[in-house]
């Protein structure tokens, strides 16, 4: 081992002496205290809350075990919790934070690149994966356009689980989303914490789908607790404080992906080879329309394609009305993103940066398409202007 | 070890007691313990102050001086005595005892914690210091789960329910050749006179069911006296609590009672219960109670409590806020000491 490894490790127990441990290393520490009930080494269990109460006071889950662990000198605990006076909602929400942790340490850690993620543009330095059913926040960091792993986070969803469908039903929304916008302390009442990310929902895909309701954001947790029972907010994803602000540094408005699975999953061959072939669709599409032949270009488009108030009939009227206006146009495809749809299969959500050029307009846009793969042909199921 | 040095201490104190030269200031001590035990606090003060004049270093009378204190509610002069007392008297466990009551009541569990586990470290047998420290960890307990819990007891408060020793030693074997021993005892059954908890709430309530020898006396009641109901009502209870009747017990409490430390309303019941449910026989009866009418459904009484339970004693003071509501008296209020 070397010296400087050495002085780093030094370091590091030195940060934890002066209150500075990570998220990480504090639920390891209350699983090992956990653990250590498990074992019925108690004394060795409250010292290891003790010192995790030191450090953070607001860790409730760490309160209530050494509550327990207090209560077990007095007489025999019967169950997590043992309060008698203790709300039964309140404590099975502990309970529910205690397993979500457990299993979160005791899980191996996947580093690989998350099914989700087939491409981020140079400009999306990070990506963020949600994983609602294992209450963890995956990050990731860009490396030529993959998907690194960096960390992951306990996180809190909607009290009633995932996949919203309408306003008010308690539920986190299931899709690929951006941040958009970043709310500091002074615009947030205590309840979102020091800092919220709003997310685009919903979607165009989630407004097909008759999706509704709004304001799902990445927020913080009030000031009284360190964190929230797994499934606690009104569809909201809540972090630590925390591990928010540490977060937030990688985040950036209006581009940064949050995609939102109930079933986490990893990047195969086949995904490769699918990405592969969508990427000869969009160049395929680019070049069709940019040859003006409209034919060619209107075939990339399916059958229930949807854009604003634009379906394929009324879509392909104003293209070819368009395009026979024109005697050249030139159309550049550049800072490409993809990601897959986690509740729907074969679908993509492509963004990317538009350079139309022709002999009487010039435009620049962030466009957004949702391709999907159909009868094994790649077609596009929406367009329009990246929100 | 620990023993033989406490029975040094002892022995040291039967010389000087035994010396005749001294007999005038061994009766103020005796006086001031008489005085207190009479709830006649300031005499019983001003009488172990002339004893410590002659007699500074005598740990029973700063005992003494340290519990008038703390009854008079003189905290922080207290403190400093018993603090003093376990610096002098390592091997005593019963300033510890007291000291740990005080920061308890001051909500410094961890403080009580500590002097507590000195206290049973001594005298491991010391079962004042462990009933003591089974209360700090239930309170410590409830406050982690009020944490944990986001709840608002205010557990922090000040009411303590934990068993201030009152007496150094039995005094009555002071005199005698053989004292000590048995304070040091192992046997909890022989643990000195211990006693009071502040708080009935948490007074080491223990029985089971066999009928109870000595009935709560009460003291004849004219019936013309308008507190007769009231006195009725806290001689119910007290006979309640003696018969271990927890169900009669628990409904002699508004549903509006001050709960000690602000605790909520079940899970101080449950506390009563667990005391109540002890397989130990407990005796608790009532002298010279005042009634004090505030208005037609509102009174206070006042009284001595004599308490037993197996070897454990205590008299406490106590004070019984009461309200009628339906025809009937119920406890609003229980507070122990002057």
């Amino acid at each position: 081992m070397s010296y400087a490894l050495l002085l780093f490790l030094g370091l590091l127990s030195f940060q934890a002496q002066s209150g500075e441990l990570s998220s990480h290393e504090m639920e390891a520490l209350l699983v090992k205290s956990i653990n250590s009930i498990g074992s019925n080494r108690l004394d060795t269990a409250l010292s290891e809350v003790d010192t995790l109460l030191k450090i953070n006071p607001n860790f409730k889950l760490a309160q209530m075990l050494k509550g327990d662990l207090l209560m077990a000198r007095v007489k025999p605990i019967t169950s997590f919790g043992d309060d008698p006076g203790a709300p039964k909602d309140k404590v099975n929400d502990l309970r529910d934070e205690a397993r979500a942790r457990l299993q979160r340490v005791q899980e191996q850690i996947v580093t690989s690149a998350p099914k989700f993620i087939w491409q981020l543009n140079p400009e999306q330095h990070h990506a963020i994966v949600v994983d609602t059913s294992k209450s963890t926040l995956y990050l990731y960091k860009n490396v030529n356009g993959e998907a690194h792993y960096v960390e992951n986070f306990y996180i809190s969803v909607g009290k009633k689980g995932s996949d919203k469908l309408s306003e008010g039903d308690q539920k986190t929304p299931l899709g690929v989303y951006f941040i958009n916008a970043h709310l500091t302390q002074n615009q947030l009442t205590d309840m979102y914490g020091k800092d919220a990310y709003p997310l685009n929902y919903p979607n165009e895909w989630d407004i097909k789908q008759g999706r509704n309701g709004h304001g799902i954001w990445l927020h913080g947790t009030p000031s009284n607790t360190y964190s929230r029972p797994p499934l606690a907010s009104n569809g909201c994803v809540v972090l630590s404080n925390d591990d928010l602000n540490h977060i937030g540094k990688s985040i950036e408005i209006g581009s940064t992906p949050v995609i939102i699975t109930n079933r986490m999953d990893w990047s195969s061959d086949a995904d490769k080879t699918a990405h592969a072939d969508l990427l000869k669709a969009i160049e395929q599409w680019r070049s069709d329309w940019s040859s003006l032949n409209t034919n060619a270009y209107l075939k990339h488009y399916a059958s229930d394609f949807f854009s604003g108030n634009f379906n394929l009939d009324t879509w392909s009227t104003q293209k070819r009305l368009v395009n026979s206006g024109k005697s050249w146009i030139k159309v550049n495809v550049s800072n490409v993103s993809i990601f897959s749809y986690p509740t729907q299969p074969d679908m993509v959500v492509v963004n990317f940066e538009q350079d139309y050029s022709s002999n009487n307009l010039n435009n620049r846009m962030k466009k957004s398409q949702y391709w999907m793969k159909r009868d094994n042909r790649w077609q596009i199921v929406y367009e329009g202007a990246a929100s | 070890m620990t023993r033989f040095n406490r029975f040094n201490l002892f022995v040291a104190l039967c010389t000087v007691l035994a010396c005749s030269a001294l007999n005038a200031a061994a009766n103020d001590f005796q006086d001031a313990d008489k005085l207190f035990k009479n709830g006649q606090t300031e005499l019983a003060l001003n009488k172990v102050d002339a004893y410590l004049l002659t007699q500074p270093k005598d740990a029973q009378a700063r005992f003494l001086k340290g519990v008038i204190l703390t009854e008079q509610g003189h905290t922080e002069e207290s403190m400093r005595i018993f603090t003093a007392l376990t610096e002098d008297y390592p091997e005593l466990p019963e300033p510890y005892n007291n000291l740990a009551v005080l920061y308890a009541a001051q909500g410094q569990y961890d403080k009580a914690k500590v002097a507590l586990e000195k206290a049973i470290s001594t005298h491991p047998s010391y079962a004042t210091a462990h009933e003591n420290l089974g209360d700090i960890y239930a309170k410590m307990a409830s406050q982690a789960y009020d944490r944990a819990l986001q709840l608002d007891r205010n557990n922090t408060s000040s009411q303590t329910k934990l068993a201030l020793v009152k007496e150094l030693f039995n005094p009555n074997m002071k005199t005698s050749g053989n004292p000590k021993m048995q304070v040091a005892s192992a046997s909890p059954a022989s643990a000195p006179a211990l006693v009071a908890s502040p708080a009935t709430a948490s007074s080491p309530v223990a029985t089971h069911k066999e009928p109870v020898p000595d009935k709560p006396v009460i003291a004849a009641v004219a019936v013309a006296n308008p507190g007769h109901d009231v006195l009725k009502a806290v001689n119910d209870w007290a006979s309640a609590w003696s018969s271990r009747n927890v169900n009669k017990y628990l409904s002699m409490y508004a549903k509006d009672f001050k709960t000690p430390g602000n605790a909520s309303r079940s899970s101080w019941e449950h506390q009563r219960r667990l005391r109540i449910a002890k397989p130990q026989p407990i005796v608790v009866s009532i002298g010279n109670p005042v009634v004090k009418m505030l208005d037609d459904n509102h009174a206070k009484v006042g009284f001595v409590q004599f308490y037993r339970s197996g070897a454990l004693k205590s008299t406490t003071r106590k004070t019984l806020e009461l309200s009628k509501s339906n025809g009937l008296w119920q406890i609003t209020s229980e507070r122990s000491g002057a």
